[in-house]
């Protein structure tokens, strides 16, 4: 089954710094999957990548099984928002479709015209006094309308007010039940993405950090308290993800495939938040001068 | 891709279709009084020295169609600078600054689609605009220009058309100058990205070109006629002693009409520039009469370089494929630049 | 019809909420045979969340034999509470009433009555679990 974003070794350097490294994924079809990181963390480049605007520095691309922008045809298949949702301020929104008419054969103007009715959009209305969630409404419609068989959406809602953030996430979920689109979105907030997305992509200073269908990633992270204990003793079937120490308790929290029977842990579920966080926090203290005494990597403290 | 091109740039359309139109009844509407003039001006009739018709006749067309004239001329100018500047700067620059491209380039057409039709479509804008301002100018100004061309190169009676201030602003040359501009602004505009600084390194480059052409390449694109002729005192143009007399230029008479005169050398007989020094019956209080005979005793000669009237169209056309050439060339450039990804 | 909401504090996943909802609209008679369910993509679109989260429930529901998916047409609930069910319930309801009372007259305030009665669910969960 051809994946909808397969990348094998991707990197890009700007000058002497790698915007992204070693990445290597294989985005599976037909589901909304979330990206996932901080700010500069490489979501941008790895999108740009996807869409042709950014050609690697290494490895190799393929965007449901053709080369990222390479052609009407590869063009066709994908809908891209870009961040903040650029539109031609001086063109009416009915500009805008028309726009979409004459430069996608496979434009339904039907289904445009309809959720621009829907959105309650002036059509006379120039699309430079529109509001914020409205211009992202109008780029998703744009991106939509083309029939895409995969939509890339880079941080399409990050400066967007919460009433409109859940618009645009309703209007997304609503085409997705309609149609077999797959969904490539980013963002920086953990809590959307987990109401929409069935696969996430953590990617945390250039390079990805975790990837897999959520549920099972839920499923194998288990976080365990009790008596301090030096991580390095835990068996080698639970990978340890991070580790926090007082004086007298650990909080681990590990990767493992089977369930972790040990009595003397008291073992919790954990949220997708805390896990994203937690394999940011890994990410970014990997300096050798925060260790503790037991060598492990310090877990930030969560506020 | 067409509509879209077009919807872009409708709002310039808008512009240069009512200055075309304003400027076509500006025109229309002052034409057949100039014919009248120019047809009772009596130069059906004159056969040899029809200078002196010609200055007449521009005398009495009056100061308005002067100013009008030399309005025109401005204009001519002007509308190739502003196509680079308006049209060309801000065609690629604006998108790139405002994120659009990022719009424009995810739809179904591929990038060197876009730039081609957007070029091409403009670009013909541009040359038809120039054309047309070009063609209803040159032919209301024909009157004008024909009596011009009687006149002689330094008789200041105004300036024939193959002279380089006229040049430029007639003809066919406003077409290369628009396509050239246009492109020009283009593909400043994607290589500097940024509308503002496009449109004022446009500018400064049009500028250049458009004064280095004139005075350094297009006074060899056909070589020039050279004469050669024995210089006499009493025809020169030009006689000037410096003080305190050591220096003294002669300068012989030239006389051809509508002619561009490259330069007018007065040589001695062994070819070297006469440059002085002014012989004592040039000095003092002797008569004019004793100067121009000393000067004709050196037996000067007079070497002249210059553009026939006859080769205003030749080179019209030569230098037209010049600047249509290179305007080709910079939108390759431009398409090859946009094509390699740039994000 | 009824319409369904999300808590996401809760710690409980979306599906099982949205399963719950219908049980419970189920016991309080919101719902009975023949009744449809919202769509999948009305649920998705209103609650801005992931369609196969729905499927997943209505599938689960499938299962436990309180609905079915008719392809092409929607969901629809398969059973109603019978009638034992509900008297049950309204009996259960008087019994807990009458015990409020007496608690209330043994002098317990409110949230001492809401303390016990949390640690009676949790103690009869935890003993279904082992």
């Amino acid at each position: 089954m051809t994946a909808a974003i397969e990348a094998s070794g991707l990197g890009k350097k700007y000058g002497r710094h790698w915007a992204l490294s070693d990445c290597t994924l294989s985005i599976p079809v037909g589901r909304v999957v979330g990206l996932v990181g901080p700010n500069g963390a490489g979501k941008t480049t790895l999108l740009n990548l996807a869409t042709g605007m950014l050609a690697p520095s290494s490895g190799t691309i393929r965007v449901l099984g053709g080369a990222p922008g390479s052609g009407p045809g590869q063009l066709a298949k994908v809908g891209y928002v870009a961040q903040d949702a650029p539109i031609y301020a001086g063109l009416s929104v009915a500009d805008h479709l028309r726009l979409g008419a004459h430069m996608n054969p496979g434009w339904d103007m039907a289904l445009a015209a309809g959720r621009i009715r829907q959105l309650g959009l002036a059509l006379k209305q120039k699309a430079g006094t529109l509001s914020g969630g409205q211009r992202a409404q109008l780029a998703l419609t744009l991106a939509i309308a083309k029939r895409p068989e995969l939509l890339i959406l880079d941080e399409p809602i990050a400066s967007l007010d919460p009433l409109a953030r859940r618009e645009f996430l309703q209007v997304l979920m609503e085409t997705t039940a309609e149609s077999e689109v797959s969904v490539v979105m980013s963002s920086h907030l953990v809590a959307d993405l987990e109401r929409i997305s069935e696969y996430l992509v953590v990617l945390v200073d250039s390079r990805v950090q975790l990837a897999g269908q959520v549920d099972e990633l839920l499923a194998s992270h288990q976080l365990l308290t009790g008596a301090r204990r030096d991580p390095a003793t835990l068996p080698a079937s639970q990978r340890v993800i991070s580790a926090s120490h007082t004086d007298r308790q650990s909080t681990i929290l590990v990767r493992s495939d089977e369930p972790v029977l040990d009595p003397s842990w008291s073992v919790d579920q954990i949220d997708l938040e805390d896990l994203v966080l937690a394999y940011m926090g890994q990410a970014r203290t990997s300096r050798p001068d925060v260790s503790d005494e037991f060598g492990t990597k310090i877990l930030e403290e969560k506020r | 891709m067409m509509w879209v091109t077009w919807r872009q740039f409708r709002p310039q359309a808008v512009t240069a279709a009512a200055v075309l139109g304003l400027a076509a009844v500006l025109l229309a509407v002052t034409a057949p009084h100039l014919v009248d003039l120019y047809n009772s001006a009596g130069f059906n009739a004159c056969h040899a020295a029809c200078g002196h018709v010609a200055s007449n006749f521009l005398t009495a067309i009056g100061s308005p169609y002067r100013a009008m004239f030399e309005a025109f001329i401005v204009v001519m100018y002007l509308v190739p600078t502003l196509v680079g500047i308006f049209w060309g700067a801000p065609l690629i620059a604006r998108e790139l600054e405002t994120g659009t491209h990022r719009l424009a380039w995810n739809q179904s057409v591929s990038r060197t689609r876009w730039t081609a039709i957007k070029l091409g479509l403009i670009g013909l804008c541009a040359i038809a605009t120039a054309g047309l301002l070009s063609l209803m100018i040159s032919w209301w100004a024909s009157p004008i220009d024909s009596a011009m061309n009687f006149g002689q190169p330094n008789s200041g009676s105004g300036f024939p058309r193959i002279n380089p201030l006229v040049f430029a602003t007639r003809g066919v040359a406003p077409l290369g100058y628009a396509a050239f501009a246009f492109a020009l602004g283009v593909t400043a505009g994607v290589l500097i990205r940024k509308t503002l600084p496009a449109m004022a390194v446009t500018l400064a480059i049009f500028a250049a070109v458009q004064f280095l052409v004139p005075n350094f390449v297009r006074p060899h694109l056909i070589p020039p006629v050279q004469v050669t002729a024995p210089l006499n005192a009493y025809d020169a143009s030009e006689l000037m002693i410096g003080v305190p007399g050591n220096h003294m230029t002669v300068v012989g008479n030239f006389s051809q009409p509508g002619v561009w005169l490259l330069s007018n050398q007065t040589i001695t007989p062994t070819g070297q520039p006469f440059t002085g020094p002014a012989g004592p019956a040039c000095q003092g209080n002797s008569s004019p009469n004793a100067c121009n005979d000393w000067v004709n005793s050196l037996h000067l000669r007079q070497l002249v370089s210059y553009q026939p009237a006859s080769r205003f169209w030749p080179l019209q056309f030569i230098e037209t494929g010049i600047y249509l050439g290179l305007a080709a060339g910079l939108g390759l450039l431009c398409v090859w630049s946009i094509r390699r990804r740039r994000s | 019809m009824i319409e369904f909401h999300l808590d996401t504090r809760s710690g409980v996943a979306p599906y099982l909420q949205l399963i719950r909802q219908v049980r419970q609209a189920l016991r309080l008679g919101l719902l009975r045979e023949g009744d449809q369910l919202p769509t999948v993509k009305d649920v998705s679109g209103s609650l801005a969340i992931n369609p196969n989260t729905v499927l997943k429930a209505y599938r689960e529901l499938e299962y436990e034999g309180l609905a079915s998916a008719r392809p092409g047409v929607g969901t629809f609930v398969t059973t109603t509470l019978s009638s034992d069910s509900i008297s049950a319930y309204n009996e259960l309801s008087r019994d807990l009433e009458g015990w409020i009372s007496k608690a209330r007259t043994a002098g317990l305030d409110d949230e001492s009555i809401g303390a016990i009665f949390q640690r009676s669910i949790r103690t009869a969960v935890q003993e279904e679990v082992r």
